[in-house]
């Protein structure tokens, strides 16, 4: 099986950038203390992170919050560059978006389908034979053409995941969305997920529920502190996460 | 990671879609805004310029509308472009896309509006006994596509920049307000004594007013008033680029 993602010696620091909020004013008025500032103090994200993620698998990444899970997604997605090491990702990345993130509310649910689909990349002609797919799936009923700021959390998860059920991605990030949504719905979705999976795609999982995770995942990465704690097959690295957190 | 220009297309369709949904609720009242706030300063400038001032300027309602209508579209595309990225950071936060959609899209959109409001020129042009020509059909492509280059560049610039510097709105608010009476809008660009002629001559926006004005008003296609607009709109879009790829994959982080 080859290769997919690749993270070798991965360290990501984010520059402090509230310090140059004061903007312009500050740059023009007080040169030197702005440009100090802005080369000075930086937030370490992660640090020399390793690991390979091959064709076909799922990966769950677990972690505290703020130990750096996000950070790494967003390099796979590759909408951040590493500051050192590299990262290889080969084929189409897809992420589920956050609860409401990428939605624009004041949109009726059909119109921000079409905005998050196009988004991940499918086309105008694609799209018109899926739409209905996505919106029976969503089990929205009458609420589709309606403003999503109406919508309840649940709804907004469930409009959320539909449509990454009509795009065909390569590898597909799932960030801590299936909390939401009620149990049947949820079992919608790790059906959804499985057969992803059978289909061969590549899958990235975060979540705090080890549960979903021991259901959807061959193989978990723990990152602690900003590091790579640990990374095997998900029965053992759970067992030890459990132990290192009680 | 490649895209088709297919895809681009409906990215771009979609984007700009979204924004006018978003502003206007019913596509006729868009329409009738799109023309009513330039109106409006028409009406203005020209109570002002015309009826207090007493300007010596034949036709000088047309002569307001063929500058005012352009210059609405640039400052429009302007002063939105720069919170372009700001209103989608979730979506940059997210997805990968080409992030210069965007902007591009806030320069379309003002585009549009535009286009809406050369009907209303052409009526114009009747009321004073003028008319228009056929030479607009290529005349209209030929310089919009000139304005769109130069504006993408500014849109680019301005919407990546205001992500590392968030006071850069008052400055750019400033500068519309300076380049609007910087450029042969409300008077035309011989009214200038000649040693204020530089402040015409070496500005982009007035190129540009000044090719929408000629065909517009004299049915007459100004070449080298149109090559100096495509000159700067290649300097704009390289500097822009610039700017834009150095700094995209900072987006993420900065949001």
């Amino acid at each position: 099986m080859s290769v997919v993602v690749e993270f070798s010696h991965v360290t990501k620091r984010y520059p402090l950038y509230h310090h140059i909020g004061s903007g312009i004013k500050e740059l023009i008025f007080n040169p030197r203390r702005a440009l100090t500032l802005l080369s000075g103090r930086s937030y370490l994200a992660i640090e020399d992170i390793s690991f390979k993620i091959k064709k076909g698998e799922s990966v769950a990444l677990i972690g505290r919050n703020g130990a750096g899970k996000s950070t790494s997604l967003g390099l796979v997605a590759g909408v951040m560059r590493p500051t050192s090491g590299q990262v290889h990702v080969k084929g189409r990345v897809a992420s589920m978006l956050e609860l409401g993130g990428g939605f624009h509310p004041e949109l009726t649910g059909r119109e921000n389908i079409r905005l998050n689909a196009t988004l991940l990349g499918l086309r105008r002609r694609e799209l018109k034979e899926r739409i209905d797919k996505i919106i029976e799936f969503s089990e929205l009923g009458e609420f589709i053409d309606e403003p999503i700021r109406v919508y309840s959390s649940g709804m907004l998860a469930k409009l959320g995941f539909s449509v990454i059920t009509q795009v065909d991605p390569d590898i597909l990030i799932i960030d801590e969305v299936l909390a939401v949504g009620d149990i049947s719905f949820q079992r919608k979705c790790m059906k959804t997920i499985n057969e992803f999976k059978s289909k061969g795609v590549t899958i990235l999982f975060v979540s705090h529920n080890l549960a979903d995770i021991e259901k959807v995942c061959d193989r978990v990465i723990w990152i602690e502190n900003h590091r790579l704690k640990e990374s095997g097959d998900s029965a053992s690295v759970i067992a030890s996460y459990k132990q290192a957190m009680a | 990671m490649k895209h088709s220009l297919g895809y681009l297309i409906d990215l771009l369709t979609v984007i700009t879609e979204k924004e006018l949904k978003v502003r206007y609720k019913s596509s006729f009242f868009g329409y009738l805004w799109s023309i009513a706030n330039p109106l409006m300063f028409a009406m203005i400038y020209f109570f002002i310029f015309k009826l207090v001032l007493r300007v010596q300027i034949p036709n000088y309602t047309i002569f307001i509308i063929t500058g005012l209508f352009p210059w609405q579209w640039f400052a429009s595309s302007t002063s939105n472009s720069l919170f372009s990225f700001l209103a989608n950071a979730q979506i940059i936060k997210k997805t990968v896309f080409p992030r210069s959609v965007i902007p591009l899209s806030n320069v379309m959109m003002e585009c549009l509006h535009f286009l809406c409001t050369i009907p209303v020129i052409i009526i114009f042009l009747f009321v004073y006994d003028m008319r228009p020509s056929w030479d607009w059909i290529w005349g209209v492509p030929l310089i919009g596509v000139g304005q769109i280059i130069l504006m993408l560049g500014v849109a680019l610039t301005l919407s990546t920049l205001n992500l590392f510097f968030r006071d850069l709105e008052r400055f750019i608010t400033l500068g519309i307000m300076l380049m609007f009476y910087c450029t042969p809008i409300l008077y035309a660009s011989d009214m200038i004594p000649s040693q204020y002629n530089w402040i015409t001559d070496y500005n982009p926006l007035a190129s540009m007013i000044l090719s929408w004005r000629d065909l517009f008003m004299h049915n007459s296609i100004n070449l080298p008033k149109i090559f100096e607009l495509y000159g700067y709109g290649i300097i704009s879009i390289l500097v822009g680029s610039l700017i834009f790829n150095k700094l995209k994959y900072r987006f993420a982080e900065i949001l």
